[in-house]
C-alpha cells in the first residue's frame, strides 16, 4: 500500500512535465492508476450509476394496475415507450390527459421551470457581480459586509421559504409596506414573482461569493498598469476585470442554472406548486414528487426526462461558453 | 441501506421502489398473500406504530394495556408528524415484510391502497373487530372491496363555526347562510371560509359542497366517476359564486385549517367550516377574541344538513405481524368505551363510539359533541380508491380552477370526471 502511494505521488509529480511523451507511460503505472481510482469509480457507480440506470429501466415498465376481479394490485409489465408518450404527448389511456392529471401540466411545467431559470439566474448574475465588486473593495467594515451578505445563503432553504411565505402572506409585511392587498399565492404572476424574489434573495450570495473568488485572483498590478496607460474605470472593468473573471462567472452560472432547473423546496413550501389555474408554479421536481405517489414507473420516466433536459442544458452551456473561453485564450 | 440516505431524494425513491419490486415478487402478489394465513393464533409482544403522538394519548393507552397484559406487551413506535412521511415509512416496512410493524395507524385515505397491495390483514373470522355501537360511516371507511381492513381509532367531521353575537340562529341551508352574509358586510368582516388552498383540504371542501347539494363524486363501486351531474354543478357552483361575489373573501383561497382558525379567532370571519379541534382553541386561547361568542352547527347543505367529509385515523394489522391474536385484541381494546372516552377527554379525538356523543358529562365538557355526531352520521367518505393520490388531484385541481374562475363549473366537473376516470384506469 505504502509503496503504491509513493509511486502514485511520484508518477503524478512526473507526469505534467512529461506530457508530450504520454504514449510511453509504463503499463504497470496505468494499471496502478486504475487500481487507485477503482474505489471512486465503484462508489460513483453505486451512488450515481445504479439509480440512473435503474430509473431508466423502470421508466420502460408499466405501473401496477388493479385486477378488476380481486381489486388487488398486479404488476404492470413491459410498457415500451408508453410512459414517455404519457408525458410528452400527454396521453392518458388513448386520449388527451384531462386537467387534473399530472401529465396534463407537463409542458406548462417545463416552460415554468425554464422561465424560473432564465429570470432568476439573470437577476442573480447582475446582483451577484455587483455584490462581489463591493466586497472586493477595501473599506471599513468589509469583513462585516462579507459576513452579512452570506447570511441568506446560510439559512436553510426550508426556513427561507417559510420566511418569505409569511412576508408574502395576505396580511404579511409585503402588502402592508406597499399598501397593497395582493393575494400573492393566488395570482399566477404574483406567486411567480414571490418565488423569484425569494430565490434571488437566497442564492445571490452564492453567485457573489464565486465571482468574488474570481475577482481576488486578479492582481492589483494589472489594474495599475492599465491605469498608468490611461484606461478609464469602465475600460478597466470591461477589458480587464470581465475577461479575467469570466471563468469564475461561467462556473457560477452553470451551478446556478442546474440548481434552478431542479428547484423544489422554495415553490413547494411557498405555493405547493399552486396559484393561477392551480399548477402555475409547479416545477419539474415538484411534478416528479407529485407523481411518485401515483406510480413509481411513470415518475421514473418523468425524472429521466428531467434528467435529459438538465443534461442538455448543461451540455449546451459547456459547449457554448466553453468555446468562448478557448477563443479568449487564442486571442490573448 | 445507509446508501438510501446519501443519494438524492429522487434516486432514494427509485432505490426504495426497487426494493418494493423485490418485495412484491417474494410475496407473490396481493390476492395469494400467504402471510394472511400465518400467525393468526400467536400471542406475544407487538409494536403499535403511529405518527408523532402530539396530544400525548398513545403512550398512556399503551401503558394501560401493558399493565393488564404482562405477557403481551405493546411497544409504541412514533413516526414523524408528517402524513406523507408516515405513509412512506409504512410502505417501506410493509415491503420489507417487517414483522415488528404489527398494529399500524392508517390515515383513512390510505386504506384502499394498502389493502390492494396486500399489506393489511383482512379483519375477518377470528380477527374481526367488535363493531357494536360504532358509528357506521367510520367502519365503512375501513372497508375495501367488501372486506374490512382497518378499524376506527378516532373519527373527525366538519362543522360550521358561527358567531353567536352576530347571528341568532345558525343557517340550516347554504342559501340561508349566503343571505346572512349581509351581516358580515355590515360588520366589515369576511362571511364564510373553509380550506380552499389547493391541497387535501380543497378536496374535502369541494366534496362537501358537491355531496351537500345531492351530488356525488364516485358511484357505489368507489371508482366510476359520477361527478358530472347537475347536482354536483349546483354544489361546486355555490362555492364558485360565493368566491366571485366576495362572500368568501378572496384571500381565503390560500387558507388551510390554521389560517381560517386564526381569522375566526381574530373575529374576522362570520362563518367557518373547520374540524372540532378549533372549538377548544377558540374557547380558551388567550389570543382568541371570540371566547363565548361562537358556537357550532352542522354544515349547511342545499336543503338541510350538509354532508361532511370524514377525517380521522384507523388502525390496521400488518399481514406480516407475527402475533396477530394479540394485535386484534389490542385493536378491540382501543374500541372499548373507556379508551374511546380517554382519547376524547385527553386528546380531543372524536370517538368512534356513538354512545359517548350523548354522554352527559362529556357533552358538558365538549358542548360540540351533539353537532359533531350529526355531522358524522350524515358524512360521506372521500372516494375509497387505491389510486387516491390521483383521485384527490383530479378533485382539487379542477375545483380550485373553477373557484378561481379559470374554468367554468361545467368544464371543471367534466374534466374532474375524466381525470378521476383516468386515475382509476391507471394511465
Amino acid at each position: 500500500m505504502s509503496t503504491e502511494t509513493t509511486d502514485a505521488i511520484a508518477s503524478t509529480e512526473e507526469t505534467p512535465p512529461a506530457e508530450p511523451e504520454r504514449a510511453s507511460i509504463d503499463p504497470h503505472q496505468t494499471r496502478r492508476a486504475w487500481l487507485l481510482i477503482a474505489p471512486t469509480l465503484v462508489t460513483l457507480a453505486v451512488v450515481i450509476g445504479y439509480p440512473v440506470v435503474r430509473a431508466i429501466w423502470m421508466s420502460f415498465q408499466s405501473d401496477e394496475t388493479i385486477d378488476p376481479q380481486t381489486g388487488l394490485f398486479v404488476e404492470g409489465g413491459f410498457a415500451g415507450l408508453e410512459n414517455y408518450a404519457h408525458w410528452i404527448l400527454q396521453q392518458c389511456g388513448g386520449q388527451a390527459c384531462p386537467p387534473g392529471t399530472n401529465a396534463a401540466s407537463f409542458w406548462d411545467t417545463v416552460f415554468i421551470t425554464l422561465g424560473f431559470t432564465v429570470v432568476t439566474v439573470a437577476i442573480e448574475l447582475v446582483l451577484g457581480f455587483w455584490f462581489a465588486i463591493i466586497m472586493n473593495g477595501t473599506f471599513r467594515g468589509r469583513g462585516l459586509v462579507r459576513a452579512a451578505v452570506l447570511i441568506p445563503w446560510a439559512i436553510p432553504t426550508a426556513v427561507t421559504a417559510k420566511l418569505w411565505y409569511f412576508i408574502f402572506a395576505f396580511d404579511g409585511i409585503a402588502n402592508s409596506l406597499m399598501g397593497t392587498s395582493i393575494v400573492w399565492f393566488s395570482d399566477k404572476w404574483a406567486a411567480r414573482a414571490a418565488i423569484v424574489i425569494s430565490d434571488v434573495w437566497k442564492t445571490t450570495p452564492f453567485m457573489a461569493l464565486l465571482i468574488l473568488a474570481g475577482l481576488q485572483l486578479i492582481g492589483q498590478d494589472v489594474h495599475e498598469a492599465a491605469k498608468v496607460d490611461g484606461a478609464s474605470a469602465w475600460q478597466r472593468f470591461w477589458h480587464i476585470t470581465l475577461p479575467l473573471v469570466k471563468p469564475a462567472v461561467v462556473v457560477a452560472l452553470l451551478f446556478r442554472t442546474l440548481d434552478v432547473l431542479r428547484i423544489f423546496d422554495l415553490p413547494y413550501i411557498m405555493t405547493g406548486g399552486g396559484a393561477g389555474d392551480g399548477n402555475d408554479t409547479t416545477t419539474l421536481s415538484i411534478l416528479v414528487v407529485n407523481e411518485i405517489r401515483s406510480g413509481f414507473n411513470s415518475a421514473a420516466a418523468l425524472s429521466t426526462l428531467t434528467f435529459l433536459l438538465i443534461f442538455a442544458v448543461a451540455f449546451v452551456f459547456i459547449k457554448v461558453l466553453g468555446a468562448d473561453l478557448s477563443q479568449d485564450v487564442k486571442e490573448r | 441501506m445507509p446508501l438510501k440516505r446519501t443519494v438524492g431524494a429522487i434516486s432514494t425513491v427509485l432505490l426504495i421502489s426497487s426494493v418494493a419490486a423485490c418485495g412484491g415478487d417474494d410475496a407473490g402478489g396481493g390476492a395469494e398473500n400467504s402471510a394472511f394465513e400465518e400467525n393468526l393464533d400467536s400471542r406475544g409482544p407487538i409494536t403499535y406504530v403511529q405518527g408523532k403522538d402530539n396530544s400525548g394519548v398513545a403512550q398512556p393507552l399503551v401503558d394501560k394495556w401493558n399493565a393488564e397484559h404482562p405477557d403481551e406487551q405493546v411497544t409504541l413506535k412514533e413516526q414523524t408528524d408528517e402524513a406523507d412521511q408516515q405513509h412512506d415509512d409504512l410502505v417501506r416496512n410493509f415491503d420489507a415484510q417487517n414483522e415488528d410493524y404489527d398494529v399500524v395507524s392508517v390515515d383513512v385515505i390510505w386504506t384502499a391502497e394498502f389493502a390492494a397491495k396486500g399489506y393489511l390483514q383482512p379483519l375477518e373470522g377470528d380477527l374481526a373487530i367488535n363493531t357494536d355501537g360504532l358509528l357506521a360511516p367510520t367502519v365503512e371507511q375501513g372497508a375495501y372491496g367488501g372486506k374490512q381492513y382497518t378499524s376506527p381509532y378516532a373519527s373527525d367531521g366538519g362543522m360550521l363555526y358561527y358567531r353567536t353575537d352576530l347571528v341568532k340562529e345558525p343557517p340550516t341551508t347554504w342559501d340561508e347562510m349566503m343571505e346572512m352574509c349581509s351581516i358580515a358586510k355590515k360588520e366589515n368582516i369576511g362571511c364564510y371560509a373553509g380550506q380552499f388552498q389547493k391541497y387535501e383540504g380543497m378536496t374535502v371542501n369541494a366534496s362537501e359542497a358537491i355531496n351537500g347539494a345531492g351530488g356525488s363524486i364516485v358511484g357505489e363501486d368507489g371508482k366510476t366517476p359520477t361527478v358530472d351531474s347537475p347536482e354536483a354543478a349546483e354544489g361546486l357552483g355555490n362555492l364558485v359564486e360565493a368566491y366571485e361575489n366576495g362572500n368568501i373573501p378572496k384571500e381565503a383561497i390560500t387558507y388551510t385549517e390554521e389560517e381560517g382558525r386564526i381569522k375566526f379567532e381574530e373575529g374576522k370571519l362570520l362563518f367557518l367550516r373547520n374540524w372540532p379541534y378549533v372549538y377548544g382553541l377558540a374557547a380558551t386561547e388567550a389570543s382568541s377574541k371570540v371566547k363565548g361568542k361562537f358556537d357550532v352547527a352542522p354544515l349547511p347543505g342545499t336543503d338541510g344538513v350538509g354532508a361532511s367529509a370524514l377525517g380521522g385515523h384507523n388502525v390496521g394489522i400488518s399481514a406480516y405481524s407475527d402475533n396477530k391474536a394479540t394485535a386484534i385484541d389490542f385493536v378491540n381494546f382501543i374500541l372499548e368505551e373507556e379508551q374511546q372516552r380517554f382519547l376524547l377527554t385527553k386528546g380531543s379525538l372524536a370517538p368512534a363510539l356513538e354512545s359517548l356523543y350523548t354522554d352527559e358529562a362529556l357533552v358538558k365538557e365538549f358542548p360540540y359533541l351533539p353537532v359533531l355526531l350529526e355531522s358524522i352520521q350524515n358524512a360521506v367518505p372521500r372516494p375509497i380508491s387505491p389510486f387516491y393520490p390521483a383521485v384527490t388531484k383530479a378533485i382539487q385541481d379542477n375545483a380550485y380552477a373553477a373557484m378561481k374562475g379559470e374554468t367554468d363549473v361545467e368544464t371543471a366537473l367534466s374534466d374532474m370526471s375524466d381525470a378521476i376516470g383516468s386515475a382509476s384506469s391507471s394511465q
